[in-house]
């Protein structure tokens, strides 16, 4: 069975989009940096297009095999992480980087691509319109361990980007109501024991700060507070690029990454944080028409776990902008500053056209 | 639906829908989240904005200071308050303008360009609108704080140079950093920057210039500071520490006074500079300052050109100074032999024209030694003629002249050696015989700068060892060339230019100092011929050049003076006592008991600001 792949069958409206988020990145990051680091906007590009290209290839590729190989992804991805855990590079306080060939990688970025399609090919494996407890069991336990390997570097934030790869895994598997109220239950009553047995200090002061910002302007709470006054000064056309006087005096915290929407939202306005969200939503839900269109359920699951990552990281980051979650370090896909994080959004995307250009079923 | 059905590829479109539904509710969530923030409670957030600011307070590294060899300050700071500018809030600026510029004596209309050029610039930095501020401008931005808040002081070190002109040649001056500067310091200098223009602020500029830091404060909105951020400290820049010995300096350069010239005193086993002064001077202050166009213009066009280093910008013919190099050549290539001897009746001709010697009546039979204490042209117009000028050319530039010295001071002017090809090259002529005569000495083409003749004088006595001179102090003197000499030439030397200073026949005879085996050489060298300058009308202008280049003592020498007084007409008159006051000033420093009976030196008045510590003239 052959199939016929063409270049020109790619999601260009998916692509303009990729592309306008992209520019919107770069805007805000030329103007977050222009004082001292612009040599920050020629790396991003970089690795922009080094994206673009890993995209392209990944879509060449057929996802049956990535699927296929999915048990030695996961074997090779525990090992990497277990890896990390001993040689990895210490930066910001966790152990998080390795380097391969000189360049740092956050190794927790790529694992997040592993279980995109270690997921896929087990709901596949599901072969029903209903999981039962025994198949939740088994996914409990198949994000569980690189959840826990992740969370010892420590690195809760992409430790937490994982289960939203399950959850709406399990959601379109048709997880039983009864099913989901339990696991609703049991996440609440896990939450005191990780925050006495799991947490650390400074994740404890995160989560601390953000429910009470208010008692804490000098110490943890800055980085929240200086977010939203840059975000709410910024009015309903914001103070013009470069203009901003929280992101250019230096209060936004990581204005280049973590916080570039709070840049945004200040010199743009909520006009820019608009049209940055409609782009985004544009994104997502293309996604999901892709999803629709998959070949078979493997494919939408790829797809849907692609979905699922990107809107976890836009809302979850959107609303640490505005004081909503507390600062867990996701950054923004595609506008932040990063070469793991922006590499893992284009290969996520790759998959996904690997997906649809198999769509046709014949 | 159905259960357990093998296989089902159907895709769940209801759930994909929810999801989507999902999506949309979540971004409608968060734009809610920012619409509340940005458009309802924007008033609320732009006031905690605007409490937020935050400005960049600049600390102005201090230069280096400049000591002597003794380490007696030479050049220090002094502090001096600027005005800033803050225009972190451009409507405050706006207003104010009028006031501040009526306030500080500006130019409202060139403060105003200057505040619209800065639009670019961060808000947060400050402009500098007037340095050096004055009493009075302190007084209006203190009393202003309140009204005016974009008002501030900044405290600078400037530096203070020397009254009386004192070392301004060698010292240099600062300035702020030109656009090419810039340009080139592959981004170490930034406008506004203060950067050594010449001298040894020059030269040693990346030494002493530090490197300013910064403090970020938080103020609130009428300007008051409420809290700092961080400091990044200042790092001042190095002191560094000058072979030049203040005591002889001041000597040198009191004795220079009034007179257009120059004196290099260098130690001739290590290159050191001990004392390098040109007259007339400048005052440096008047460019640290910022120097006025017509200030400049006053300088520039100074028929006396002050702004020139003329111990090492002067380029003028030798004198009879180049006979020393003459008998060497003469020893070196036994052209005449060392035992020549020659009849001077007051004049000679050679290739069919008459040339003169100095003393009318003649020197009579005269050898080497008699013919350099005498200073007999007759004699050196012979040995000339048989050396010709590609041997003289040799010598000259084996021994250091016509190329530069390599001292450490921007702008060292290389002089001049004539040669057959050198006039092929630049007049496209052959070299005629005749024309080597008036070379033979010092006449003619032949250009030198005082340093040299020290350089090269000093490299001689030292068998053929030319020292690198030098103004930074080091352990490490380097050799800039080497020539052997033999031990028989240099001892010749040694001996004739001890009997220039104390037999009685010597052209320096009145220079002889009791106890000290002062020996030297002195020039009087032509800018026009004698009917020349008549035909002229005998001004002053073009009156001779007198030199005179002295060591001491004879065996082993510490010192060598050259003396350049232009106009000075003889050497033994005008150069050669200011070679004996710096010698006997050496001596006295160096060994006050036994040379206690020799004049004290003249007491040189103290520069009050330059907080010169006492020098031990004991």
């Amino acid at each position: 069975m052959r199939e016929r792949v063409h270049t020109a069958d790619l999601d260009w409206w998916l692509l303009a989009l990729v592309c306008a988020l992209c520019l919107v990145g770069l805007l805000e990051l030329y103007s977050a940096t222009e004082h001292g680091m612009s040599g920050m906007v020629w790396r991003q590009l970089g690795w922009i297009a080094m994206g673009f290209a890993a995209l392209w290839l990944l879509s060449r590729l057929d996802y049956d095999w990535l699927l296929d190989h999915a048990p030695l992804f996961y074997l090779l991805m525990i090992g990497a992480l277990l890896l990390v855990l001993v040689v990895g590079h210490v930066r910001f306080g966790a152990r998080r980087w390795v380097e391969i060939g000189g360049v740092p990688f956050q190794v927790s970025e790529f694992a997040k691509l592993v279980i995109i399609i270690v997921l896929a090919r087990f709901f596949m494996g599901v072969r029903t319109d209903r999981l039962t407890l025994r198949d939740l069991l088994k996914l409990g336990a198949l994000v569980g361990l690189p959840l826990v390997l992740i969370l010892l570097q420590p690195d809760l934030g992409t430790a937490l980007t994982l289960a939203p790869i399950a959850i709406v895994g399990a959601f379109l598997a048709g997880i039983r109501w009864k099913h989901a109220l339990a696991l609703v239950i049991l996440a609440g009553l896990a939450i005191p024991v990780a925050w006495h047995f799991v947490l650390k200090p400074y994740q404890k002061a995160r989560i601390m700060t953000f429910l009470e910002p208010e008692k804490h302007p000098l110490g943890s709470g800055y980085q929240i507070l200086q977010s939203e006054i840059a975000v709410g000064s910024g009015g309903l056309w914001g103070k013009g690029l470069g203009k901003g006087s929280q992101n250019q005096l230096g209060f936004v915290p990581v204005r280049y990454s973590d916080f570039i929407l709070a840049a945004l939202g200040e010199e743009l306005g909520f006009a820019g944080v608009f049209l940055t969200l409609l782009l985004y939503v544009g994104l997502l839900l293309r996604l999901v028409q892709n999803a629709r269109q998959a070949k078979d359920r493997a494919g939408m699951y790829l797809v849907g776990g692609v979905t699922a990552i990107l809107g976890f990281h836009i809302f979850v980051n959107s609303a640490m902008v505005i004081g909503w979650m507390p600062v867990t370090g996701i950054p923004l896909p595609l506008v932040s500053y990063g070469g793991s994080a922006t590499l893992f959004v284009f290969m996520a995307l790759g998959l996904v056209m690997s997906v649809r250009l198999r769509r046709y079923v014949n | 639906m159905v259960h357990r059905l093998e296989d089902d590829q159907r895709l769940p479109q209801f759930r994909l829908t929810a999801f989507s539904i999902v999506i949309v509710v979540a971004a409608l969530g968060i734009l809610f989240g920012f619409w509340r923030m940005q458009v309802l409670e924007t008033q609320h957030y732009s006031k905690l904005a605007e409490r937020n600011r935050i400005r960049l307070i600049p600390i102005i590294a201090p230069r280096g200071r400049i000591l002597d060899r003794h380490g007696h300050v030479l050049l220090n700071n002094y502090p001096s308050f600027s005005v800033l500018l803050e225009r972190d809030s451009p409507g405050e600026v706006k207003q104010h303008l009028a006031q501040i510029a009526v306030g500080l004596g500006l130019d409202p209309a060139q403060l105003t360009d200057e505040v619209h050029q800065a639009a670019d610039l961060p808000r947060y930095q400050p402009l500098v609108i007037k340095t050096n501020a004055t009493d009075a401008d302190i007084a209006f931005v203190e009393s202003h704080r309140v009204d005016i808040p974009c008002l501030d002081l900044l405290m600078v070190q400037r530096r203070q140079y020397p009254p009386d002109d004192f070392m301004s040649h060698v010292l240099g001056y600062v300035g702020d950093v030109g656009p090419e500067d810039i340009a080139r310091s592959k981004g170490r200098y930034r406008p506004g920057d203060v950067v050594g223009k010449t001298g040894i602020e020059r030269e040693y500029n990346s030494i002493l210039m530090g490197v300013d830091g910064s403090k970020r404060v938080v103020v609130d909105s009428r300007g008051r500071v409420r809290g700092t951020l961080g400091e990044t400290p200042a790092i001042p820049g190095h002191t560094i520490q000058l072979t030049i010995d203040e005591n002889l300096e001041r000597v040198a350069e009191n004795d220079l006074a009034g007179k257009a010239g120059a004196v290099v005193a260098l130690d001739p086993r290590t290159g050191a500079v001990l004392a390098m002064a040109s007259r007339p001077g400048y005052d440096a202050n008047e460019f640290a300052r910022g120097i006025t166009p017509a200030e400049w213009k006053q300088l520039n066009d100074d028929p006396e050109h002050p702004l020139l280093n003329r111990a090492i910008q002067a380029q003028l013919a030798p004198g009879s100074v180049f006979k020393i190099i003459m008998a060497t050549a003469m020893l070196q290539s036994g052209i005449p032999a060392a035992n020549y001897h020659a009849f001077c009746p007051g004049y000679g001709v050679f290739y069919g024209r008459v040339f003169h010697c100095w003393l009318k009546g003649g020197h009579g039979r005269v050898g080497l030694h008699s013919a350099i204490v005498q200073s007999c042209d007759v004699f050196f117009y012979n040995v000339g003629q048989q050396l010709g000028i590609q041997r003289i050319a040799y010598y000259a530039k084996q021994l250091g002249l016509g190329r530069r010295t390599g001292i450490d001071l921007p702008g060292e002017e290389p002089g001049l050696v004539p040669s057959a090809a050198w006039k092929e090259r630049v007049y496209h002529h052959p070299w005629y015989p005749g024309e080597t005569i008036p070379v033979a000495i010092g006449q003619g083409a032949t250009m030198v700068t005082p340093l040299q003749l020290a350089y090269t004088i000093g490299g001689i006595i030292e068998g053929g060892v030319f020292m690198r001179p030098h103004l930074l102090k080091t352990d490490d003197p380097a050799v800039e060339m080497r020539f052997p000499l033999r031990p028989s030439t240099v001892n010749t030397i040694t001996e004739a230019m001890y009997g220039v200073v104390n037999e009685s026949d010597g052209t320096a005879a009145t220079s002889r100092i009791k106890g000290i085996q002062f020996c030297g050489k002195t020039g009087t060298a032509q800018l026009v011929s004698d009917q020349e300058r008549k035909r002229l009308g005998g001004g002053a202008r073009y009156q001779d050049n007198a030199w005179f280049v002295g060591f001491a003592p004879r065996t082993d020498p510490k010192i060598i003076v050259a003396v350049l007084v232009q106009r000075g007409i003889e050497g033994a008159e005008t150069a050669a006592p200011i070679a004996r006051d710096i010698i006997e000033a050496y001596y006295q420093e160096h060994w006050p008991q036994q040379f206690a009976y020799l004049a004290p030196p003249p007491k040189a008045a103290k520069p009050a600001g330059a907080g010169t510590a006492q020098a031990d003239n004991n």
